[in-house]
């Protein structure tokens, strides 16, 4: 895996927000790379500045100083058009709350997306690796909250993402549920071979990425590789 | 802050509702402007046309208008001895009245003069004038001044002038002008200008004309000397007595009259004057309850939208208020005082502007009628009933916003609402499924409030029913007049002449420089019977092959030839006599020889103005038992010799005026046009307020429901413009079923107006041309681009982050 191309590379990057009077340092002097077909779990407790660094990687954020790059292009002082077309081509996104479009059913919310991809998957197909086949037709409303996330992913890996970039993916979700999901997001990293950068709080879902960044504070606190992945079936907490 | 500005105690849940206030300030704006244009209509009209009512009820009550007029060839004077006796008449007063042709230096165009001779030792028991300026000539005698003012033009006629004509051609005290008075050239000395309750609409036969028509009150010796008239009368003025019979009286006044040449006696509503104020405070009735209504409803939408949408955002504040022990009834005060504070806000704003406006409304009034008193008059009930009425259908129309936060559980409050139920749309469930996903989420948002998007619709579509019918009025005129002055009256100049005359003058007028065609007619006062019923009115003898003066129907359909010996009736007189055609009436002759005659109704005709009856002249004539007589000509004239031509008819004697088809347009046109350019401006500009006020506020709620399915879509990498267009495409559909419905609309609501201010005399043609609808859909569409714009910058700043944290 070291010898893979990077595909994210940051270096120095620092956010300051302003919230009324008060200036929030999310993000301080941080250094990473991240390379092609790696799964890294960003681990840390709320606050700790994770999710403001996948917004980053993601193109919904722009840093207030330091530099990122998607492979050879800086993603920092893209334009706004520039991070929408970045978004679009090379980017999936899992978000905690699903983002579904409630209007419109399981494959018209991916149809959403390959009508502006350029080269995505079948629509059925990407269904199928969710396995939802049986559902498609139904409204967000139908579905239950595991449904609604795995739909979610099928969204974000139907236009053939550089990276998938999973945010709390299993934070509303119960237990059994949430293995699931994680299970589906593991299976697309080794079989379609993306790039998927996951965050949550949860300790033990370490286990299953190739390197775990901790996270703390607006820092990088440590990086673990894992020399044994184990599959999200075996995970426990 | 706000507790020390004010210097009391505001509760917290007041101070929430001021900064709610100030959050949401362009909502209320865009709401409280639909509001205040409502009230604002409604007090502008009821106003201005209330002011209208009391002024014309002082200058009745102060000037003694008659209530029942009649005129007479020639009457002895003590005439009105006896008909005071008659049942239910407590006065009566008698003048001498000509028309004649009025002469101003250096001025081509034909004036005519009603010349009034009144007697200036007895002074006006009824229809008194008020002098605005100068001095009446009945003090001429005593003021030795004015004695020596009198020797000096010693053939001049003193001479009061009403003040529209006055003013509209200079005129002042002590100025001169020429009458022909029975073929001789007068000078009549103008001592004041007047006001009088019988001519407070300044114009000549329901078209304002304030150049081309005036009022002079002459000594009545003068005028009957001229016209062989002592002790005699021709026009007479009666006053009821409390109580009595107005028919009655009409009755018996018509067959006393009759031996004396009289035309039938008429009431108040058949007084030219009278009538035009009638009509005009029946219109603004109609329009000032009419219009608000329509502004009112679309309020009560709007708030009802903007409310309920606030009450969603703001449920888990309201399940902490429940929770911190508010009881339900000052929650729901609390959001009702919002809606309270928009309307009052609105109201403040549309009293403001009624006021405004109605002023400026008085002051064009006050171009076309004339008093000597017209103040601004705003009764206090206009703003007190207006107020309630919008309070109360803002309360009804939020009502259910407003018990949607009672009814909330503080427990469910607290848990995030659950995703919306959507389906397929009737287009999709109809096998129609080749639609973009876009296009899906456009339409199956607006399937899933059928209510609110049905209303929405309605709102921009009741804009464009306003513009509509603001632009009707200048269609309609333009419609009159092309029908009345080019079907219709296809001459140049008519002349007239005062008795009937051998038609061979129409050989001498055929010789006047630049006259191409002449054509001859004949107008004899009638009155019809049929059975039991009978009407006053006229005949009007045209050519066999009328060429100058035709008949033309409400759709412009020049009516076939006359022909025979038959009469040709307005459709409403006709009904009015319970007249079928092929059926007889019987028609007594009022001036003249008395005689009567049955004649059959051979067609009836929709015209547009007055009760009319058409015959051929020459059977008229024969009717009449009378030689080839004429008392008009219409004149058709070469191109650029109309000048040349009214120059030689005032040189003919005989001709007592000349009817010029321009110059009357001219007039015409100098104040009907403006005043219809202001309504249409005004209901333009309340027009682009209601289409500002939905499509902004329904851009506003939609984008805040949608703000995170929106930002989640910006994530997935759908650019700006995309976004934009799934949110303002709702908008675009809707806006494109409005347009066509909010033309159906104006067409039924101009349908509806053109009923209601319709009478018998006259039919406002309900016409609207392609442009005026052309106009309407730029102005809908301009207010919406506007309103998109402002809505597209917010959804460009949607902050994605922030949406993708919460659950909405």
């Amino acid at each position: 895996m070291t010898d893979a191309p990077v595909v994210f590379s940051a270096h120095a990057l620092c956010k300051v927000y302003r919230s009324g009077e008060v200036e929030v340092h999310a993000l301080r002097d941080v250094d990473m790379e991240i390379r092609r077909g790696e799964f890294v779990v960003l681990l840390g407790a709320s606050g700790s500045g994770k999710s403001t660094l996948l917004n980053i990687l993601g193109g919904l954020d722009l840093p207030s100083s330091g530099e990122v790059r998607f492979g050879d292009t800086a993603l920092t002082g893209a334009s706004e058009k520039d991070l929408t077309t970045y978004r679009r081509e090379h980017v999936g996104f899992v978000f905690q709350f699903y983002n579904l479009i409630p209007s419109l059913t399981v494959r018209e919310n991916l149809a959403l997306v390959t009508d502006i991809a350029k080269d995505p998957m079948p629509v059925d197909e990407a269904i199928e690796w969710v396995g939802l086949t049986p559902r498609r037709d139904h409204f967000p409303a139908q579905l239950s909250g595991g449904e609604q996330q795995r739909v979610a992913i099928a969204r974000a890996i139907v236009k053939r993402p550089d990276v998938l970039l999973c945010d709390e993916p299993t934070g509303a979700l119960d237990y059994l549920t949430g293995k699931l999901v994680l299970e589906v997001i593991a299976r697309i990293n080794v079989e379609l071979g993306t790039t998927a950068v996951v965050i949550t709080h949860n300790a033990a879902i370490a286990g299953m990425a190739d390197r775990v960044i901790y996270l703390g504070d607006g820092r990088i606190q440590k990086v673990e590789m894992n020399a044994h992945k184990i599959s999200p079936s075996e995970l426990r907490w | 802050m706000v507790t020390t500005l004010v210097g009391m105690r505001i509760s917290a849940l007041d101070r929430k509702l001021l900064r709610d206030l100030r959050l949401m300030w362009s909502q209320v704006l865009t709401i409280a402007l639909v509001v205040a244009s409502g009230v604002g209509g409604f007090i502008t009209s009821l106003s201005a046309v209330d002011s209208l009512a009391l002024a014309r009820d002082r200058f009745y009550a102060s000037g003694h208008f008659a209530d029942v007029f009649a005129s007479v060839k020639r009457a002895p004077n003590a005439l009105a001895a006896t008909l005071l006796a008659t049942p239910g008449v407590a006065d009566v007063q008698t003048t001498i009245e000509q028309i004649v042709r009025i002469e101003l230096p250096g001025v081509a165009d034909p004036v005519l003069g009603q010349l009034i001779g009144v007697d200036p030792q007895v002074p006006a028991r009824m229809n008194r004038v008020t002098l605005r300026n100068g001095r009446g000539f009945e003090q001429g005698t005593e003021d030795a001044q004015g004695a020596q003012a009198m020797r000096l033009s010693e053939q001049a006629i003193p001479t009061l002038v009403s003040a529209a004509f006055a003013d509209a051609r200079g005129l002042r005290p002590g100025a001169r002008i020429s009458a022909l008075i029975n073929g001789k050239r007068r000078t009549l000395q103008i001592t004041g200008i007047a006001l009088s309750p019988e001519f407070i609409f300044a114009g000549l036969q329901g078209v304002p004309d304030l150049r081309g028509f005036g009022v002079f009150w002459v000594p009545r010796d003068a005028l009957a000397a001229a016209y062989d008239m002592d002790g005699a009368f021709n026009r007479l003025a009666v006053k009821l007595a409390p109580g009595a019979s107005e028919n009655a009286v009409l009755d018996a006044l018509s067959a006393r009259l009759i031996r004396y040449g009289g035309r039938e006696a008429y009431g108040r509503k058949d007084q030219a004057s009278h009538a035009i104020l009638d009509s005009e405070i029946k219109q603004q009735r109609v329009l000032g309850t009419l219009l608000p209504s329509i502004f009112l409803g679309v309020a009560a939408f709007l708030l009802n939208v903007v409310v309920s949408r606030l009450v969603a955002t703001q449920r888990e504040q309201i399940a902490a208020l429940k929770a911190l022990g508010y009881p339900n009834l000052t929650i729901g005060v609390h959001y009702l005082k919002l809606v309270l504070a928009i309307v009052a806000l609105g109201l403040m704003l549309g009293v403001l502007l009624g006021d405004l406006l109605g002023r400026q409304f008085l002051h064009l009034y006050a171009e076309s009628f004339q008093f000597p008193n017209f103040d601004y008059r705003m009764a206090p009930w206009l703003p007190v009933v207006g107020g309630g009425i919008t309070l109360t259908t803002a309360v009804l129309g939020t009502l259910n916003a407003i018990l949607a936060t009672v009814r909330l559980a503080p427990a469910e409050a607290m848990r995030p609402q659950a995703p919306g139920h959507y389906r397929r749309t009737l287009l999709e469930r109809l096998g129609i499924t080749r639609i973009s996903p876009a296009l899906r989420m456009i339409l199956r948002n607006m399937e899933r409030r059928p209510l609110r998007t049905a209303l929405s619709t309605a709102g921009v579509a009741a804009s464009v029913a306003i513009v509509v019918m603001g632009n009707f009025f200048s269609d309609a005129i333009d419609y009159i007049v092309d029908a009345q002055f080019n079907l219709a009256l296809r001459s140049d100049v008519v002349v007239w002449i005062p008795e009937a005359a051998d038609d061979s003058a129409r050989h001498e007028l055929a010789r006047l420089p630049g006259v191409t065609m002449v054509e001859s007619g004949r107008d004899v006062a009638v009155r019809f019977i049929h059975g039991h019923l009978s009407q006053r009115g006229a005949i009007q003898g045209l050519a066999r092959q009328a060429e100058l003066r035709r008949i033309v129907d409400i759709d412009k359909h020049v009516a076939s030839q006359l022909g025979g010996a038959g009469l040709v009736m307005t459709d409403r007189l006709a009904d009015k006599l319970d007249l079928r055609v092929g059926q007889t009436v019987r028609v007594e002759v009022l001036e003249g020889q008395q005689r009567t005659a049955d004649v059959p109704l051979t067609a009836t005709v929709r015209d547009m103005m007055g009760l009319n009856a058409y015959m051929e002249r020459r059977a008229l004539n024969r009717l009449l038992q009378e030689g080839d007589l004429s008392t008009q000509f219409a004149l058709a004239i070469e191109r650029g010799r109309e000048p040349e031509l009214l120059q030689a008819t005032q040189q003919m004697p005989r001709v007592i005026g000349a009817f010029s088809k321009a110059t009357v347009l001219r007039n015409m046109q100098e104040v009907s046009a403006r005043n219809i350019r202001i309504m249409s401006t005004v209901l333009t500009l309340f027009a682009t307020v209601i289409a500002v006020g939905v499509v902004y506020n329904n851009a506003r709620i939609a984008l805040a429901e949608r703000t995170w399915e929106l930002a989640s879509l910006r994530v997935l990498g759908f650019t700006r413009a995309e976004v934009s267009g799934l949110l303002l495409g709702e908008m675009v559909i809707g806006i494109a079923v409005a347009l066509p419905l909010g033309m159906a609309m104006g067409y039924g609501v101009v349908q509806l107006v053109s009923r209601l201010v319709a009478s018998d005399q006259f039919l406002f043609p309900a016409v609207i041309q392609p442009a005026t609808y052309a106009w309407s859909a730029m102005v809908v569409l301009a207010a919406a681009a506007a309103s998109a714009l402002v809505v597209r910058r917010r959804i460009d700043k949607l902050d994605m982050v922030a949406a993708l944290k919460t659950r909405e």
